[in-house]
């Protein structure tokens, strides 16, 4: 059972209107690994992600998200399958009128049945878990910065200790030191709990510290690898990134 | 592999309890784990070893549970063993543990009591003070506004006035006018159910005249567009207050008060007193409607006999209050948008808090009316 992959992917194919976004998109990622995906702006890498935790259907291929076909599942199936992974959206998306800790219950409250006290105890450990401060439990969305709202949104994404993670550029926006803690925390609580990570980023600093493998989305396809392999393509896009200015500064 | 999490004792030779944890330990059967962990008595014992080894599945809540089963046992004075940790739980322990020392679960202030009672009523009467002091803060900035723009017209954006005038005159024509209309019909027919009784059928004529010139056309006109226009006033600022809009404004050199504020009051000012001539011939058409069916009167007699009963003056005691009730509305409505946190939830509130305020204040104003007018002798 654990050899199978997570989360498989088959030839996606994804359209707006006349444009083509994807084109025979396919790639596995393995239970307990970090994959990163990256590709030019507008390839499509938010829209897959989409696809694959089911927000918005694509026009052909086939995803298995634990085992189960994410689009030929009822809505009730896919209820239960939304307790097994969590998702941390590009800016937190933290309902805005509740409190950190109380965002950190909603998916229990909703699915699971907790005692309230439990619940409490159990939302200041994952705050304590993504490292904020105890206080920061009573706070608004409204009242924390960028960095700390991706913690709490974080805090929420773990709130159910989900098989996968989603991270939607989680450390644009920071600064490189905030960065560099949140690719930290991310690859500490990915080995403490077994996480898989799936985690879309332009970080190329994330990229080499703590992703396993790279899919890097090009002309409407995917080419999976570790850093390393796709250091050696000679993709003209490819080449760019892992060869350009930026890239050379993180050394590889 | 069974589903649920379970958990055995066995009393053992040398006063220790073997303590075996089995089965699924995780955040979805946290209930059965609260119960188990509630349940544990061991009293007497020396000692316990805690076997987690039939653990099938663990999670943070598992870990949790477990851990808080162990601090309790220790305060009760039994010492604890834990065995059988798998290696791949390891970590989990550990960053349990870790957590468990940053954490503060910050206990919530108190609820309840004589001091929370009377913290609450201070804490309301100081938000009225202060409220009312950001109010009139509100109306002096606003004044400043109006005055710089008087001199330099241009800032009186004459297409986001328009666009107002649009939504808040011309769009709210049609429920203004059906309501009137109908409050025309009820007021007339309630009256003449009473003249009747003395013969004076007539006077039905003169009550609806009057009471929906001077008191009732604008009222309802007034009510109705706080609920319309008042609450979109909010509720639009609102909205971009929480998007972080009215702030971008304000760092491109847009000045809330005269883009947001000013189209909104003077557009509410200046159609007001129309929708309030439209709210009046439309009750006294219901009122006719009414009287005329109900007391077999001809539309003549209805119209001879409204003349004696009204004069100009009837009319323009009603009308004039008009603009003061769209100042009122109208700058409510933008205060209290002005006042939304960037919170959603926030937006419903003060909106609703727009409306309750701003129909008060329009009764008030229409007190504060009738009694300068019944002075005046008018
Ligand atoms: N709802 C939509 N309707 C039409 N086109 C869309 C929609 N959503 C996305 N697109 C298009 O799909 C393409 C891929 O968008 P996507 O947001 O996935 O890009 P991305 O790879 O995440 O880029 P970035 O790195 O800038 O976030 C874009 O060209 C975008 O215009
Ligand atoms: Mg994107």
């Amino acid at each position: 059972m654990s050899s199978d992959p997570i989360l498989r992917i088959r030839d996606i194919v994804t359209r707006f209107g006349p444009h083509t976004i994807h084109d025979g998109v396919s790639f596995d990622v393995e239970r307990g690994e970090v994959i990163g995906v990256v590709g030019g702006s507008g390839t499509g890498k938010s829209v897959l992600l989409r696809e694959v935790i089911g927000l918005l259907r694509p026009a052909g291929g086939s995803i298995e998200l634990l085992g189960e076909d994410v689009w030929s599942m009822s809505p009730k199936e896919r209820i239960a399958l939304s307790t097994s992974f969590g998702v941390l959206f590009q800016d937190g998306a933290l309902f805005s009128s509740l409190t950190v800790a109380e965002n950190i219950q909603v998916p229990m409250r909703e699915h699971l049945d907790i005692p309230p006290k439990m619940m409490d105890e159990l939302a200041a450990l994952k705050i304590a878990m993504v490292g904020l401060a105890p206080e920061a439990g009573g706070k608004l969305p409204s009242e924390l910065s960028g960095g700390m709202r991706k913690r709490a949104g974080l805090a929420r994404a773990l709130a159910l200790d989900p098989e996968i993670v989603f991270l939607d550029e989680p450390t644009a926006g920071l600064d490189p030191i905030g960065a560099a803690a949140f690719d930290q925390l991310v690859r500490d609580l990915q080995q403490s709990l077994g996480l898989t990570v799936y985690m879309v980023t332009h970080d190329l600093d994330s990229l080499a510290t703590i992703t396993d493998r790279i899919a890097a989305l090009v002309d409407k396809q995917v080419r999976v690898g570790t850093m390393a392999e796709h250091m050696e393509d000679d993709h003209p896009w490819l080449h760019e990134y892992f060869h350009g200015p930026r890239a050379r500064a993180v050394g590889g | 592999m069974s589903d649920t999490a379970w958990m055995r004792t066995e009393a053992m030779s040398d006063g220790w309890v073997s303590v075996v944890a089995g089965g699924v330990w995780t955040v979805a059967a946290s209930r059965t784990l609260t119960e188990i962990a509630s349940g544990l008595r061991l009293d007497g014992a020396s000692g316990a070893r805690l076997d987690v080894s039939e653990i099938e599945r663990l999670d943070t809540a598992g870990v949790w549970i477990l851990r808080g089963m162990m601090g309790d046992l220790q305060d009760a004075g039994i010492d604890v063993e834990l065995q059988g940790v798998d290696a791949k739980h390891m970590p989990l322990f550990d960053l349990v543990e870790a957590s468990e020392e940053k954490l503060g679960v910050s206990d919530p202030v108190s609820k309840g009591g004589i001091l929370a009672f009377v913290a609450r009523i201070g804490e309301g009467v100081f938000s009225t003070v202060s409220k009312a002091k950001g109010l009139l803060n509100f109306i002096g900035l606003f004044t400043l506004v109006l005055l710089r723009a008087c001199k330099e017209p241009r800032r009186f954006r004459p297409k986001a006035l328009v666009s107002q005038i649009e939504q808040t005159g011309l769009d709210a024509l049609p429920i203004v006018g059906l309501l009137s209309f109908l409050i025309g019909v009820v007021l007339a027919y309630l009256m003449s159910d009473q003249f009747r009784q003395f013969g004076a059928e007539i006077f039905t004529v003169n009550l609806v005249g009057l009471s929906i010139l001077r008191e009732v056309g604008v009222l309802i006109t007034a009510i109705m567009i706080a609920g319309r226009s008042g609450s979109a006033f909010t509720a639009q600022i609102g909205t971009m207050k929480v998007n972080e809009e009215v702030d971008a404004m304000g760092t491109l050199g847009l000045d809330p008060m005269e883009v947001l504020v000013l189209p909104r009051v003077l557009a509410l000012m200046l159609t007001l007193p129309f929708l309030t001539f439209f709210a009046d011939i439309m009750g006294v058409l219901g009122g006719a409607v009414m009287t005329i069916l109900a007391l077999d009167l001809t539309s003549a007699q209805f119209m001879t006999q409204l003349k004696q009963a009204v004069t100009l003056d009837d009319f323009m005691v009603g009308i004039v209050k008009a603009p003061v009730h769209a100042y009122i509305i109208a700058m409510v409505g933008c205060y209290e948008g002005l006042r939304v946190r960037q919170t959603a939830e926030s937006v419903g509130l003060q909106t609703t808090t727009s409306v309750v305020e701003s129909i008060f204040l329009v009764i008030v104003a229409t007190a504060i009316f009738a009694i300068v007018f019944s002075f005046l002798g008018i």
